[in-house]
């Protein structure tokens, strides 16, 4: 008897490893999909200027209070864009957005802000990517969530849109505190 | 109106498929000869259609027919003809309808070559064959449809091929690969057949052994060709690098290997039949594995293709009823396998046997750590990644036990071995490995490594053993090179492959240890040393071919002030797909490449660059290598006993 | 030799060794951190690209983490302190090698484990066989194997 069974054994591994892909298939698995390491941990140390006023030094402690989006973008990012006029749009029903300006030319992002209106209530200027290296930030656009706290509760990889806010991202927003 | 003959003989080529699949294995399970001498015609029809879309696929290629879908997105007009023929098979579709059309080719060539096969095992060989067929022209033809038009016809002149795949490689590596890949099917169909049928003699081993082996010179020499091409066309001078795609051929390689060698066993000594029956099942089920890896998305590799779910299932349910059917068919008959048959534990029995193991545990550890990161997704864990370090310390470490083994199984006897004899045999190879994997490390380089020396005294044990074989073979003999003439196929075939093997680990043991990387910036006239080594930058001048624009740059590379190789790496830039691409500049030698790939200009004007230059030491031996097991699969194929006379049936 | 000439030849090796240098596109303070800094490459991930280690990848996010590495392997990290960096902000993902912990250590374990079990089954199986059973075999089965046996030699 026990020797029959042994004959069933490739049959069962490979069943395993059938029920792994049809898992993976079917919940539809992105494997270039990235966690974020910072979330739920505080946000980062920093010092740099504001986008607007190269004299003016800004750090984390000057964001606290309020909850707010962290958005990473750049002049020469095509979805940042495509993500720009949402944003507007959630500047204005009272969402916080800080912009943090990423591997860009300062002259580009003042001209852009002023052709494209600015969202941001605070800009920060991040010519070498070193606060979006402290976020483990990819590329841009990149969306952190952040509440009161000081604490980062989310990461968004990609363009924002209307459809992606109102089923996903709106309930994260408002679940800060 | 071609692309719809071309479809349209697609068609008719699942309709052989059907028949194929249906009649002849009805006749074998009813016993009706009639219904089993069909399976001929059926294979033929098959592969003749296939043969009709193929070349009609490749006609629109050749005519840019960019009606058809796959034609727009993988050609252009200033393609190259020679590339506009290999896009065919640049894309999946085209790659599996080459799949498809190589399984016939099989097919036919085991109806052709096989006249001696009783009718029952050649009808049943062929049906298998054709449950095959079907399976995979249904999805094609449901999924993947290589005829696809799209109408109307878009504007332009195609989005061309992917600049990676201009190349010579790909023209060759893919169908190379895919021979060996679909060429484990006949062993495969063998194996079912042995299992359908009830006979389990050796004779299913004796009649799948050739087919085994030139499908498994294939897939080496398939797997050569890419990391060669990986090498010279990537533009960093690596070799191999433990991506799942890289993976998914290296398993039933290994998996092939120790089918090899367990067939070996089971022809001579009627011995470990129901083993060699598994391998020759997963052998296959590993190409298929493989195509699944490779097409469903559910891995991330350098060299995946446009990724579609829904392919993705449709291969898994492919795998469910092949993989799983004849897994289930093994369940239930292997166990009416009986046993036959003394031998010792000091055997060549017990060392094929041993061998056989570690294969079998290294496709393990290279599926688990394939396969690990989705585990752990799929378990909600965190992403993690499994890569390189992972899999060469592993590697390494049971390649140290496999080496062992080879070297001293390769002389012992059949049934048991003096132990007397091992010792002398013992005696005399360890010191002479010991020894030489001390000096040659030296002379190659001045520094010393203790895997340098392990890995290299491992070779050395073997060459060892391989001299002894034929010193034991021409000892005796009147004649010495007439008993070494003499020794057959099937030893020298042997001979070959573990020379190849020799060969491999000395070229992977000194080249990872012994390559030297550095990045210059140079600007025409600069000159730098590397080892003994003068690298001098001429400059760059402007390049343009049919689809492309670059800069190739000049290194003259002088040794003792005496002028040994001159470079001409490029950056090309390829105008339609707006992409750039690395070409290496490499000079090949039989002890060591030099090798250079230009980074970026540092300047406006293109005349200052960043260069990565290379000294690689030894990495030729590593295809070379390949090429020589190659070599000896195929030699092993012309042993008399495979020519004998038709007459015997068992 | 005169001071003043001891001073010249410093001078001149200093100059010769700078102009050596400058033409290396990163300049390391000795072999080892160069050796260290290929290394560490070649075991990072790049985030962001299809399964390429930093190394051999030119995108902005590989060329970051390499200029990262470079910068703390200078300030004095060690391997493990720089790789923890990275993972502090990039996860686990970015490693090639995972680290050992219950869940990952099957891919150690896992193969070894088999190894050990196929050895002990092929002593087994040899030892049991070699105690030389009694023959099993139909005389039919035997006459076959018989034919078979003679036909090789």
């Amino acid at each position: 008897m026990s020797k029959r069974f042994v004959f069933f054994l490739p049959l069962v591994a490979i069943a395993v490893m059938m029920a792994l892909f049809a898992f993976a298939l079917l919940t539809g698995v992105n494997p270039q999909e990235m966690d974020s390491a910072l979330e739920g941990r505080a946000m980062p140390e920093f010092r740099l200027t504001d986008v607007n006023d190269d004299d003016r030094t800004l750090t984390e402690e000057d964001l606290a209070g309020e909850p707010y989006l962290m958005n990473f973008w750049a002049t020469w990012c095509p979805s940042c864009k495509f993500e720009h006029p949402y944003l507007n749009s959630l500047a204005s029903e009272g969402v916080r957005i800080i912009g943090v300006n990423y591997k860009d030319d300062r002259e580009l992002a003042v001209d852009w802000l002023r052709d494209y209106a600015n969202p941001y209530e605070i800009d920060v200027y991040d010519p070498n990517g070193d606060l979006g290296f402290e976020l483990g930030v990819t590329g841009a656009p990149e969306t952190f969530f952040v509440d009161s706290s000081g604490t980062i509760q989310h990461r968004f990889q990609g363009p924002i849109d209307s459809a992606l806010w109102d089923n996903k991202l709106k309930a994260v927003y408002d679940a800060m505190e | 109106m071609l692309p719809e003959f071309g479809q349209f003989a697609l068609i008719l080529a699942f309709l052989m498929a059907i028949g194929l699949a249906v009649m002849p294995l009805y006749g074998v399970v009813a016993g009706h000869p009639g219904y089993q001498r069909t399976a001929p015609a059926w294979t033929w029809g098959l592969f003749v259609f296939l043969c009709l879309g193929f070349g009609l696929l490749v006609a629109s290629f050749v005519n840019d027919d960019f009606s058809v879908r796959i034609v727009s997105e993988n050609s252009n007009t200033r393609l190259p003809w020679f590339y506009k023929i290999s896009a065919t098979w640049g894309n999946h579709e085209g790659s599996m309808l080459l799949w498809i059309l190589m399984l016939a080719g099989w097919a036919v060539a085991v109806s052709l070559f096989a006249r001696s096969l009783s009718l029952e095992l050649k009808s049943a060989v062929l049906g298998v064959m054709g449950i095959i067929a079907v399976a995979f022209l249904l999805f094609l033809l449901q999924t993947s449809n290589p005829f696809d038009r799209l109408l109307p016809i878009p504007p332009g002149d195609g989005a061309d091929l992917n600049p990676l795949l201009q190349d010579i490689g790909l023209i060759l590596h893919p169908p190379t690969l895919y021979m060996g890949y679909v060429g484990f099917s006949v062993a495969f169909a063998f194996a079912i057949a042995a299992l359908i049928t009830g006979r389990f003699d050796a004779g299913w081993v004796r009649w799948s052994r050739p087919w085994t082996n030139v499908a498994w010179a294939f897939l080496t020499v398939g797997i050569a060709l890419g990391s060669w091409w990986a090498y010279y066309e990537l533009g960093w001078g690596g070799w191999w690098f433990w991506d799942p795609v890289e993976n998914a051929s290296f398993m039933p390689w290994l998996i092939g290997t120790a089918l090899i060698h367990s067939q070996a066993v089971t022809e001579k000594r009627n011995l470990f039949k129901s083993w060699t029956l598994l391998l020759a099942i997963m052998a296959f089920s590993f190409s298929l594995l493989g195509t699944f890896l490779v097409r469903s998305g559910v891995l991330t590799s350098v060299h995946s293709f446009a990724t579609d779910p829904e392919r993705g299932i449709f291969i898994l349910m492919i795998l469910l009823l092949t993989v799983g059917g004849s897994l289930l068919l093994y369940a239930l008959r292997a166990s009416q396998i009986r046993v036959a048959g003394e031998y010792r534990l000091l055997s060549r029995e017990t060392f094929l046997q041993f061998n056989n193991i570690i294969l079998v545990v290294i496709t393990f550890m290279v599926l688990l750590g394939t396969l690990f990161p989705l585990l752990f997704d799929a378990l909600n864990l965190r992403k993690i990644s499994v890569g390189a370090p992972y899999f060469s310390a592993m590697f390494n470490f049971f390649m140290v036990f496999l080496l062992s083994l080879v070297a001293v199984g390769q002389l012992l006897r059949w049934k048991r071995h003096p132990a007397q004899d091992l010792s002398t045999l013992l005696k005399t190879g360890i010191p002479i490995a010991i020894v030489a994997g001390l000096v040659l490390p030296l002379l190659v380089s001045g520094r010393f490594h203790w895997q340098v020396w392990l890995g290299l005294a491992l070779a050395f044990w073997l060459l060892a053993g391989l001299v002894r074989l034929l010193i034991d073979r021409s000892r005796n003999a009147s004649n010495p090179w007439r008993a070494l003439a003499r020794a057959g196929g099937g030893f020298w075939g042997m001979w070959l492959a573990h020379l190849g093997l020799v060969f491999a680990v000395i070229g992977v043991v000194l080249v990872s240890n012994y390559e030297v990387t550095r990045d210059y910036r140079m600007g025409p006239g600069d000159r730098v040393s590397m080892g003994d080594y003068q690298f001098e930058f001429q400059g760059t001048r402007q390049v343009s071919g049919s689809n492309f624009q670059g800069d190739e740059g000049i290194l003259n590379v002088f040794r003792n002030d005496r002028q040994v190789a001159s470079l001409a790496p490029e950056k090309r830039f390829y105008t339609v797909q707006s992409s750039t691409m690395t070409e290496a500049g490499i000079d090949g030698g039989l002890f060591r490449d030099l090798y250079a790939s230009m980074a970026e200009p540092l300047d406006d004007s293109r005349q200052v660059w960043s260069l990565r230059l290379q000294v690689k030491p030894f990495v030729r031996w590593i295809w070379l290598g390949a090429l020589l097991m190659a070599l000896g699969g195929v030699v092993a194929v012309l042993d008399r006993r495979y020519r004998r006379k038709p007459g015997v049936t068992l | 030799m005169r001071w003043s000439n001891r001073l010249i030849m410093a001078g001149l090796l200093l100059v010769s060794l700078f102009a050596m240098a400058e033409q290396q596109s990163l300049v390391f303070d000795n072999d080892t951190l160069r050796e260290r800094y290929q290394e560490l490459t070649e075991k990072l991930r790049c985030p962001k690209c299809q399964n390429q280690s930093i190394a051999g990848s030119n995108s902005p996010i590989a060329d970051d983490m390499r200029n990262k590495t470079y910068e703390l392997l200078h300030l004095g990290y060690s391997d493990d302190q720089i790789v923890n960096y990275m993972v502090d902000r990039y996860t686990e993902f970015v490693i090639y090698q995972p680290r050992l912990n219950w869940g990952t250590a099957w891919l150690w374990v896992g193969p070894i484990l088999a190894l050990l079990l196929g050895a002990m089954l092929v002593t087994w199986l040899a030892r049991r066989s070699g105690a030389g059973e009694p023959d099993k075999l139909s005389d039919d089965e035997r006459m076959r194997l018989q034919a078979l046996l003679e036909k090789d030699s």
